[in-house]
């Protein structure tokens, strides 16, 4: 199978511009013979699918949701980021270009990084266009905050609900092409395998939620935007049926899983309170502007914290230790996240923790509160405002900037932030890897595509914040729309696929023979049992720290847990009926495939470098040692039931200098 | 506390035309830092070691923004707490002893699915008849080539931060979804990118709202008290006012 990057020649910053003017067309009369399979109604999913019909092939899109609006992305709070330099502080996309191959530690492709940054500018433009509300100053120009990993303002946001809102404007794009008929819709399907004939991707097998029945559906070119594996680790901040297998399907039928090890552990997550937690809650890395992170100095007021004794008010100010401003005076509380989270998860093992775990830092907003408030006395012309009218003048402007945020933290700790400091910790997030895509977002199986989180392109080895909205709107409305019609060409011989023929019937009983299987174990735990028991292999042996020995033992431990999921697992219910037990068993299953490999992944790359810590590579200040001389490259694995076999795909750097990733 | 016993009365129902009936579960050892769905995954942990059918409901993000979740409980949609989605919803609102009842939203446009589970495409359809700009990929002008007042782009805002859910409909004794309805049609006549199609926009999604069987808005106004978004019906006002306009002042008509 083709393994070539097929980056263009030229100049970085024309690479994209050229290439788009020279590459194949399809044209208008063939567009509409040419159809094209969409997965996952996402960020990139959705826009994938709403430009496609716009442009005139004949699309489907599936999703397992009730309705396309309520993909993950959804969820994204902070914000957007995008060139556009409207604040004047230097900003340009060759900036928002090095800022990511930087923040993403030298680990991802430069030309891949370059058109997204150029793509960025013109999502901003396309969301207002669709009425996008983003945030506005009072001269009626769109408003920019900061994020993590950088020094400039470009993050454009809607609130704490940046997400929704794009979302929203690309479900509306979307059906409105539905409603054109471009569009032909299927909710509540699962795809449950990839279909391929002569070597290419040609449709996939679906599973109608709501009767079990499975369906064949046949197209010239198959495009998943499913996003990303996190829940691989049980607790994560995703949705709770955010899953792996539609990417995992495809790397059973041979598609390359890139860089499966790098997870993103993002720092300013609600800490776990309970064994019977289901998930964790984000807050977003926007407060990073605002609250200062901090635990105390002494382990015995860290103790006194933790059994009720004191609380985070108690402790004056000198003993408490803004540790990321003290290690990184530079960027200070907005360093990138996985240097975030490392120092959290140091301050902790420390002993200097606050939650009745000992896994929770501070996140504090008093300081933040003064400033604002004295600026706001200052422009109502109170100049002898007291302390106690500066405090809320302060909370007005807290509240509306986060006020959604601080309201979320309430109902789910029962503390109220305005007054008690946050306590956060790191959760999984995010993954930067992904299905291996080339330039063109196709994976090394012809005819299939990977967009959005579920490919591994753009952010390297630690995602800067904000930069996942933007890599999904513009792998959907800005990329895939052109490079699709690199392979789409090829295909305008090709009649219509016939989802009838061989493979076909052929995969569509693979699948439903696996379903029987599980079904028939009828054993004695549920599926969700296997998920927390992965969850917490995962975590212990391939979370924020990892070693060659835990490694080993954590690949171990899942291979005998799949073992016992294949004989002990009980899915209750019918198969053909509406059953989520039986949906999640299927789920279950990928995560203790895929588990395996990001172990053996974890295990392959003996450095460190962004959200991948290996113990072994570390600097004498606890900071991550990359190896540049071995390890710059992309690992792409191809499965197998035995020995995963790796593909290197190296990475070269003609534009930017490899240098030890400093924030200090 | 972490160990409240709770009575629960769950709604079961095969499917959209068995006949559904409550049935009582007595369930011990509730942490009060748990949420609700927490309970009842608990719950459903609990019947599947007894090898019994589990509850089906539905819930994704769990954090209040997807819409997903949609239980209607003790009589209230989405619970007892004002502005609170009951994925966000947490045990330490109920105490030890409680009877928690828990019903699906019930209306006519939401077939039932299984127990608490509804079917809301008529939500997506709404959307399609008209609840979008008309703006191709790649024609945009620059974002900031039109400048919108502060406010004005907050109060679209609030209009947008609808989740689809659809308790609403649930609250409203004629499940009317003009609270629904409303606020797509608010978020986008209040943005100058939206003004353009406002009136053919009106007219098709009330007309889609009318044809799935969703019924007449009579301003009792018990949406706007259960929206977990907390969404004014000042939006439903403005859609009154847009509609009234585009049916007489307009040689626009439905289409």
């Amino acid at each position: 199978m083709p393994f070539q990057s097929n980056v263009p020649p030229g100049e970085l910053s024309e690479k994209w511009k050229q290439y788009r003017s020279s590459m194949p067309l399809v044209a208008p009369n063939n567009k509409r013979r040419l159809e094209v399979i969409i997965v996952g109604t996402g960020l990139a999913g959705g826009a994938a699918a709403a430009t496609f019909g716009e442009l005139g092939y004949k699309v489907k899109v599936f999703t397992f949701h009730d309705s396309p609006r309520r993909a993950h992305s959804i969820a994204a709070q902070g914000g957007i980021n995008a060139a556009k330099n409207y604040q004047n502080d230097g900003d340009s996309i060759y900036r928002l270009f090095y800022d990511t191959i930087k923040g993403g530690d030298y680990r991802s492709r430069e030309a891949n990084v370059h058109r997204l940054a150029e793509a960025s500018v013109s999502i901003i433009d396309q969301a207002v266009a669709q009425g996008v509300p983003f945030a506005r100053e009072y001269g009626g120009l769109l408003s920019n905050r900061s994020f993590g990993g950088v020094q400039v303002s470009r993050t454009f946001y809607a609130r704490g609900q940046t997400g929704q809102q794009l979302l929203l404007g690309a479900y509306q794009s979307l059906s409105r092409q539905i409603s054109l008929g471009n569009v032909q819709l299927f909710n509540r399907h699962e795809m449950i395998d990839l279909v391929m004939e002569n070597g290419k991707a040609r449709g996939i097998i679906a599973r109608n939620l709501l009767t079990g029945e499975t369906e064949r559906h046949a197209a010239h070119a198959v495009v998943l935007g499913t996003g990303g594996y996190g829940n691989v680790f049980y607790l994560s901040t995703n949705a709770m049926n955010s899953n792996g297998s539609a990417a995992w399907r495809a790397v059973k039928q041979g598609a390359y899983m890139a860089n499966p090890c790098f997870t993103q552990i993002h720092p300013t997550c609600i800490p776990v309170s309970g064994e019977y937690q289901s998930k964790l809650t984000l807050m977003s890395e926007s407060l990073r502007n605002d609250g200062r992170v901090w635990v105390p100095k002494s382990q015995e007021d860290a103790a006194a914290i933790r059994e009720g004794r004191k609380t985070g008010l108690d402790i004056a100010e000198d003993q408490r230790d803004y540790y990321l401003e003290r290690r990184y005076p530079a960027f200070g509380n907005l360093v990138p996240r996985d240097v975030a989270s490392r120092a959290a998860k140091t301050a902790c093992d420390e002993g200097l923790g606050v939650s009745p775990t000992g896994l929770a830092v501070y996140l504090d907003f008093d300081a933040a509160i003064q400033r604002y408030g004295k600026s706001r006395a200052h422009s109502l012309n109170e100049y002898s405002a007291d302390d106690q009218r500066i405090r809320e003048l302060g909370v007005a402007v807290i509240e509306e900037k986060y006020g959604n945020l601080f309201e979320m933290y309430e109902k789910i700790t029962g503390e109220d932030p305005y007054v008690m400091p946050m306590k956060i910790y790191p959760a999984v997030h995010y993954t930067m890897g992904g299905l291996w895509v080339d330039y063109n977002l196709q994976t090394n199986v012809p005819g299939l595509f990977a967009i959005g989180e579920a490919n591994f392109s753009d952010h390297g080895a630690n995602r800067l914040g904000a930069s996942a909205l933007m890599q999904g709107l513009a792998d959907g409305y800005f990329v895939l729309p052109y490079t699709i019609g690199t392979y789409l060409s090829q295909e305008i011989r090709n009649p219509m696929v016939d989802p009838n023929g061989p493979a076909f019937m052929a995969a569509e009983a693979k699948s439903q023979d696996r379903i029987d299987r599980l079904m028939a174990i009828n054993g004695t735990k549920s599926a969700e049992a296997f998920h927390r028991e992965l969850g917490k292999i995962m975590w212990e042996y391939c979370g924020m720290a990892r070693n060659a020995e835990g490694l080993r033992k954590g690949r171990k431990l899942i291979r005998e847990l799949r073992k016992e999921f294949w004989s002990d697992v009980f899915v209750p219910g019918r198969i053909k009926e509406y059953n989520p037990e039986l949906e999640k068993a299927l789920r279950v299953a990928d995560f203790l495939e895929l588990g395996e490999l990001m172990m053996l992944d974890a295990l392959d790359r003996n450095e460190s470098c962004g959200g991948h810590f290996r113990e072994e590579y570390q600097s004498e200040e606890g900071e991550a040692l990359r190896r540049d001389d071995e390890y710059a490259y992309v690992s792409a694995w191809e499965w197998d039931d035995d020995e995963p076999i790796l593909h290197k795909e190296e990475l070269i750097f003609e534009n930017v200098e490899l240098k030890t990733r400093s924030y200090k | 506390m972490d160990n409240m016993k709770l009575k629960l009365r769950i709604w079961r129902q095969g499917g959209k035309f068995p006949k559904g009936q409550f049935v009582n579960y007595d369930l011990d050892g509730v942490n009060d830092h748990m949420s609700f769905l927490e309970m009842l995954d608990v719950l459903n942990e609990k019947l599947i070691n007894k090898k019994e059918d589990p509850i089906a409901f539905e819930h994704d993000c769990r954090e209040g923004i997807c819409g997903t979740c949609s239980l209607v409980i003790n009589g209230y949609p989405h619970g007892p707490m004002q502005q609170t989605t009951a994925c966000q919803l947490h045990m330490r609102n109920f105490r030890d002893g409680d009877t928690i009842t828990i019903e699906p939203w019930r209306s006519r446009a939401f077939p039932i699915v299984k127990d608490l589970v509804v079917n809301r495409d008529s939500f997506d359809r709404i959307i399609q008849a008209g609840g979008f700009i008309s703006v191709d990929t790649g024609q945009a002008q620059d974002g900031n080539a039109i400048p919108i007042e502060k406010d004005q782009a907050s109060h679209a805002f609030d209009a947008a931060t609808c989740i689809g859910c659809g308790a609403c409909v649930a609250a409203c004794p004629n499940a009317s979804a003009m609270l629904f309805v409303g606020a797509k049609v608010s978020h986008l006549a209040q943005v100058p990118q939206g003004k353009v199609e406002a009136e053919t926009r009106v007219q098709r999604m009330v007309a889609q709202h009318d044809a799935e069987g969703f019924g007449r808005c009579s301003n009792i106004t018990a949406c706007e008290a259960e929206c977990p978004k907390g969404i004014s019906v000042e939006h439903i006002a403005r859609l009154n006012r847009q509609y009234i306009g585009s049916t007489l002042g307009s040689e626009k008509v439905a289409n």
